[in-house]
């Protein structure tokens, strides 16, 4: 790694936590608007500086750290979070030749720090030692892990069909069909899993505000509780990601006309977008599901359908 | 020193992990020399919708979730295996499939048992 690259890396990092910090912007308009609202409109022309105000607002915000908590552990869960959450951009390519990190397992990274995400929701729900926090870092360690072996078992079609686990020879071996089409039962069973690994609505139980106060982020407060929001976007941005390049054939564009001078990254990026304003859809759409059908989903109908998908491809690719 | 492996396409992971460790711990460390700091008993207990905290917060829960954790062992070493099967899919060819069916089989075995049992049931 030349220091060119590392100046690259921390640039294209920097670009991500300007996107991980607006995309609450671009989450209340939508959500404003689909309610026939106007969302944010006071700080600035149509409220464009609202989320610069905001993390201002939680910089200076109090300090608060319960007396009965587990001091260092609630120290250093939105850490966890936030590392898991934001060195998972490493593997994802973002033009042709260009990824931070060009690993070779690039799907088990992500699947991997995805999980190391949910230790920061869990322990710091522990470490709270408060009984909503408790309920809501419990509920999450169960989803979690209920749903991440469907999300990892709907990739297996996708490395299948590309032979390889990585993910710009994943997006190479799109340039004929992108796999949507013959992994459509994967990627319905892949976009429920990402909804409910990154906690989003309809499968927000562990802070279902409604029942648990704000679950396991009850006793998080200022500049801790934004880190937690941090991890939590750029997990929707992860997962969008993983889903453009995965399914919708990531960089690659149409090559009609002017459409072929658009750079690749813009590309991805609309790619990337439309899946936010799907997750951002979604939750302005649909209500929150019961614990027993959340696990049922997840055991009953979503890893059934994800073995089905990866025989079924199999028995494709042979005949 | 010849034989020594050095995974250096890992080194820029190490490179943004370090980067993002220091976004997190720059804000929560920088943030104390402009943020007020008054405290008091009230305002350090646990949130219990303004009553006083009743009891200790770590209490007993249900064995559900212990079991949950225990299919997962089971169900994401099976994913383990499908993983480089999946990546040599096209070299192991038509053997390499009814060898996994074989596995899947197996395991599908256990699943209906489990099901069977009420593993599943989440009164």
């Amino acid at each position: 790694m030349t220091l060119a690259d590392f100046i690259i890396s921390i640039i294209v990092i920097s670009v991500f936590l300007i996107h991980v910090m607006y995309v609450q912007y671009f989450e209340r308009k939508t959500i404003g608007h689909m309610q026939a609202r106007l969302g944010p409109m006071r700080v600035g022309w149509h409220g464009i500086l609202q989320p610069i105000a905001d993390s201002l607002k939680l910089f200076f915000k109090e300090d608060i750290i319960p007396s009965q908590s587990d001091k260092p552990i609630f120290f250093i869960a939105p850490i966890i979070g936030v590392i898991a959450g934001v060195s998972s951009l490493a593997v994802i390519p973002l033009w042709e030749t260009f990824s931070i990190a060009d690993l070779n397992i690039g799907i088990l990274y992500i699947l991997a720090l995805s999980s190391v995400g949910a230790y920061s929701v869990i322990i710091g729900g522990w470490a709270s030692n408060s009984k909503y926090s408790f309920l809501g870092g419990l509920r999450a360690s169960a989803q979690v892990i209920s749903y991440e072996i469907s999300m990892g078992l709907s990739l297996v079609g996708v490395m299948m069909m590309a032979g390889s686990a990585n993910l710009a020879d994943i997006v190479k071996a799109q340039s004929e069909q992108w796999f949507i089409i013959p992994q459509f039962l994967a990627f319905g069973i892949f976009f429920i899993s990402a909804l409910a690994e990154t906690n989003r609505v309809p499968f927000d139980l562990p802070e279902a505000e409604a029942e648990l106060v704000s679950g396991f982020a009850t006793e998080y407060s200022g500049m801790r509780w934004a880190l937690f929001f941090m991890a939590e976007y750029a997990g929707v941005f992860i997962m969008s990601a993983l889903a453009a390049v995965c399914f919708l054939g990531g960089w690659s564009g149409p090559d009609i006309w002017f459409f072929s001078y658009v750079p690749d990254v813009v590309w991805l990026i609309l790619k990337v977008y439309a899946f936010v304003f799907l997750y951002f859809w979604i939750r302005s759409t649909l209500p929150r599901y019961r614990y027993d059908q959340l696990m049922n989903i997840g055991w009953k109908i979503l890893i059934p359908l994800s073995l089905a998908n990866i025989i079924l491809t199999g028995l494709l690719k042979i005949v | 020193m010849p034989g020594t492996y050095v995974p250096s396409d890992y080194f820029p992971v190490l490179v943004i992990i370090l980067i993002a460790a220091s976004v997190g711990l720059g804000a929560l460390l920088v943030g104390p020399l402009v943020r007020p700091r008054r405290r008091y008993k009230q305002k350090l207990s646990a949130y219990e919708s303004g009553n006083p905290p009743v009891g200790e917060a770590r209490q007993k829960f249900s064995v559900k979730y212990y079991i949950v954790a225990m299919l997962f062992v089971v169900f994401d070493v099976e994913a383990v295996f499908l993983y480089p099967w999946a990546v040599a899919y096209d070299k192991l060819g038509i053997f390499g499939f009814i060898e996994m069916m074989l596995f899947i089989f197996i395991l599908l075995v256990g699943y209906i048992y489990v099901w069977k049992k009420g593993a599943f049931e989440w009164e």
